[in-house]
């Protein structure tokens, strides 16, 4: 009796939204449209679902994602933090020998403020804030994220071309924002051999 | 119809938003000087950065709250032939935004506010700065209300007749700000302003960011509206043509206020707060949005060219030669075009992700907002002042010349900064910085970019200057005798008799922004409630 009811219901519901689409439908048939602007309308239809193909197949196909983990951490305790703990930043290896790299960033310096990694090899950032909202990017690569207090930003990529190269604040963060800045050395692969860390200058207050 | 009431509610707005612009364009000017290091006196963050901050809320909430307004409330009563439905809540919604403004001047100028125009938490400006903003926006609420009311009144009076495209779009420009501004909204009410003022200890920057971002995509939107109003209802007229085509207009107005709103995440490709499921969503829906932008673009063209032909241009290309060159409206929209086309690119580049990382937050990113918004947008807006302003003040306008002149140089002008301006992203420049010290060889490439953008901002400031002499003298001019001049609306080839309701109405649209804003924006926000997420306390800067 009562899913009866319901299923009834149901029905006259989908009725409905199928004449509210067919009516919808009929209307914009209506309506007039030149030729040639339907000519164009198609093609831009087509171009733009073209691009949408891209880039949900580089997404599920080829992992093509920006930095995504949605993971928190208390900006305001990380120096009791495991991970973050100042002996734990830098380069390390972890347990599959892959490389992990654990920076802080804070007004105005990103910690440690030099690191040596090696080219041609996949390297996982992860990055946290100490105080405001920051940005890193590494010039002429594709290391960038946002570095947003109270969440931990995790980036993967490997760096081609060794050499030396800036690690620069982008996002506004105080009036020293143009001094935040640190260094990383990018060193041929078999010229690598861990620990290469310049030993951390330690966290200033 | 005596419209004098009309017309001094709108030439209040537009002064406004003109004196807004005015001061902020010699604060760009020195911005550019500063950041240079050519002058090393100059050199001082704490100036440089109260000025970015007051330059982008000059220019981004001021100059373009204020010329919305008027125009739009001189659009409403010229399309619909109606006086502006409750003159007094108009004039009470302008003294409202007029005292927010003044209200968030006092801390941007004085260094309380230096937190830039997009305030990211949890660094905190002086409460009176988030106060002040908010007014802003409150009268800007009562412009959409008054919109709103009048657009439903015609339709009750004027049963089965489509809408004056001019009010329709108008219109949709009002829906989508009630809709965008409310991110930001709950952003300074829940948490700046309690922030400020101590009643609450922490707040989540990724909760703010998230709430930002819905604001921030259909703000540009917004800002944009009244340039494609423009493109589609005075452009075709003052060629000497037709529009040509009404229902496109329509149907363009309708995408992007229903899509403008529900992608804002493209602010946040490079953020951890939200997932990457999110991201790729509002990412689809960017690129949607670009469908009406294609759309206005091909109208515009075919309504040029349909002008250029009935003005005896021939061959392909021979029409464009015989357009009016000389109408400020159609040399503005040439040039708005050819910007259009130029940031078009780079837009590409930014909405997709992969590209988007090598870019993000450089010198690009300003370089290329100049380029769309300073230079597309606001060529507009000079090009609506120049044909509105004589019958604003009832006189002819002082010199068309001039007029000219300055809509040339604000393109090369533009030109010259935002060329070098996304090099500079490209050579990996950080935005946002008051000079340059890192110690790095890359920065010696960057010096003679940042030259050349002080020679295209002064260019630009010359021909801001222009631009406010040539409407200041039309005003003051003593030229009297009778000025009959009408504003008139371009007409489509086929005009429209009759229209289906969705495209004569917005209640099916608003329902579909719900449903759509809910599905992008629901979870996304929702889960800081239920992840185990730190508070950040407030900072200084
Ligand atoms: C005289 C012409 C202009 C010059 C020389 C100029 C220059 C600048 C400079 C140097 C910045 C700082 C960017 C940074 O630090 O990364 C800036 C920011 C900004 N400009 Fe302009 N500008 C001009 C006109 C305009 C116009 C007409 C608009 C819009 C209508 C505009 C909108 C903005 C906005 C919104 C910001 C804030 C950006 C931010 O906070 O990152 N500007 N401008
Ligand atoms: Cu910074
Ligand atoms: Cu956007």
């Amino acid at each position: 009796m009562q899913i009866e009811t319901i299923i009834q219901k149901y029905h006259i519901l989908t009725g409905q939204c199928v004449d509210f689409v067919r009516d919808f439908y009929e209307q914009l048939r209506s309506v007039h449209v030149e030729q040639l602007e339907r000519k164009w309308i198609t093609i831009t239809l087509l171009v733009i679902g073209l691009l949408v193909v891209i880039i949900v197949g580089d997404a599920f196909f080829h992992g093509v994602n920006p930095p995504s983990k949605v993971e928190t951490i208390d900006s305001a305790k990380l120096h009791l933090s495991k991970e973050f703990a100042e002996s734990n930043l830098g380069v390390q290896l972890d347990d599959k020998g892959e490389i992990m790299v654990r920076m802080v960033a804070g007004r105005y310096s990103f910690f440690p403020k030099h690191i040596a990694v090696p080219a041609e090899t996949k390297i996982t950032f992860r990055w946290v804030s100490m105080d405001v909202l920051h940005g890193v990017h590494i010039p002429m690569t594709n290391m960038s994220t946002m570095i947003v207090p109270g969440y931990v930003a995790e980036i993967t990529t490997s760096f081609p071309k060794p050499g030396e190269y800036p690690v620069l604040c982008n996002e506004y963060c105080g009036l020293g924002h143009n001094h935040m800045w640190s260094n990383i050395s990018v060193i041929a692969k078999e010229d690598w051999t861990f620990p290469a860390t310049v030993p951390a200058e330690g966290i200033k207050p | 119809m005596n419209d004098a009431a009309e017309r001094k509610l709108a030439l209040s707005h537009l002064w406004v938003a003109f004196i807004a612009f005015i001061v902020a364009c010699f604060m760009g000017e020195y911005q550019v000087l500063e950041r240079s290091g050519l002058i090393p006196a100059l050199d001082s963050p704490t100036v440089y950065f109260a000025s970015v901050s007051t330059h982008g809320v000059l220019m981004g909430f001021v100059l373009t709250t204020f010329f919305i307004m008027g125009f739009g409330y001189y659009t409403a009563s010229t399309s619909l032939k109606v006086p502006v439905w409750n003159n007094k809540l108009a004039w009470v919604g302008f003294w409202i935004s007029l005292l927010g403004t003044l209200l968030a001047a006092i801390p941007l100028l004085t260094g309380n506010a230096s937190v830039l125009y997009t305030f990211y938490l949890p660094m905190q400006a002086h409460v009176a700065f988030y106060l002040g903003a908010t007014l802003l926006i409150v009268g800007s609420w009562i412009w959409c209300g008054i919109m709103w009311v009048m657009f439903k009144q015609w339709k009750q009076v004027h049963p089965k007749q489509p809408v004056p495209l001019a009010m329709f779009a108008t219109t949709a420009n009002a829906l989508l700000w009630l809709w965008a501004s409310a991110g930001v909204a709950l952003e300074v009410l829940f948490q700046a302003i309690p922030l400020a003022l101590g009643w609450i200890d922490t707040v989540d920057p990724g909760l703010a960011r998230t709430l930002f971002a819905w604001t921030l995509h259909p703000i540009v939107y917004f800002w944009l509206i009244p340039a494609y109003i423009a493109f589609y209802v005075f452009v075709p007229k003052q060629a000497g043509g037709y529009l040509y085509s009404d229902e496109a207009a329509r149907g363009a107005f309708i995408v992007l206020a229903v899509f403008a709103l529900p992608i804002g995440f493209h602010h946040l490709y490079m953020d951890p707060e939200q997932a990457k499921g999110w991201k790729l969503l509002h990412g689809i829906g960017t690129l949607v949005v670009s469908i009406p932008t294609l759309v206005t673009g091909f109208t515009v063209i075919a309504s040029l060219e349909i002008a250029g032909r009935l003005r005896g241009g021939k061959g392909l290309f021979g029409w464009i030669g015989s357009l009016p060159w000389s109408n400020p409206m159609v040399l503005a929209v040439i040039l708005s075009l050819l910007m259009l086309i130029l940031g078009g690119f780079g837009g590409v580049i930014n909405a997709s992700y992969a590209m988007n990382a090598m870019i993000h937050n450089t010198a690009w990113v300003p370089g290329h907002f100049h380029l769309i918004f300073a230079g597309t947008t606001v060529i507009m807006y000079f090009a609506i002042a120049y044909y509105l302003w004589p019958m604003l003040v009832q006189k002819p306008l002082f010199s068309n010349s001039l007029a000219l002149i300055q809509l040339w140089t604000w393109f090369i002008g533009m030109g010259i900064l935002t060329t070098p301006w996304h090099v500079l992203g490209l050579l990996g420049q950080p935005r946002r910085i008051s000079s340059v010290v890192y110690n790095t060889l890359l920065t010696l490439a960057w010096k003679p970019y940042e030259l050349a953008m002080i020679f295209g901002g002064l260019i630009l400031l010359g021909s801001a200057c222009l631009f406010i002499y040539n409407l200041a003298k039309t005003q003051l001019n003593p030229v009297s005798g009778v000025f009959t001049q009408r504003v008139e609306y371009a007409e489509a080839i086929h005009p429209v008799k009759e229209l289906p309701e969705y495209l004569n109405d917005f209640t099916l649209w608003n329902r579909v922004i719900a449903v759509l804003m809910l599905i992008s924006f629901g979870v996304p926000i929702l889960q800081f409630f239920f992840m185990n997420t730190f508070g950040s306390p407030g900072w200084g800067y």
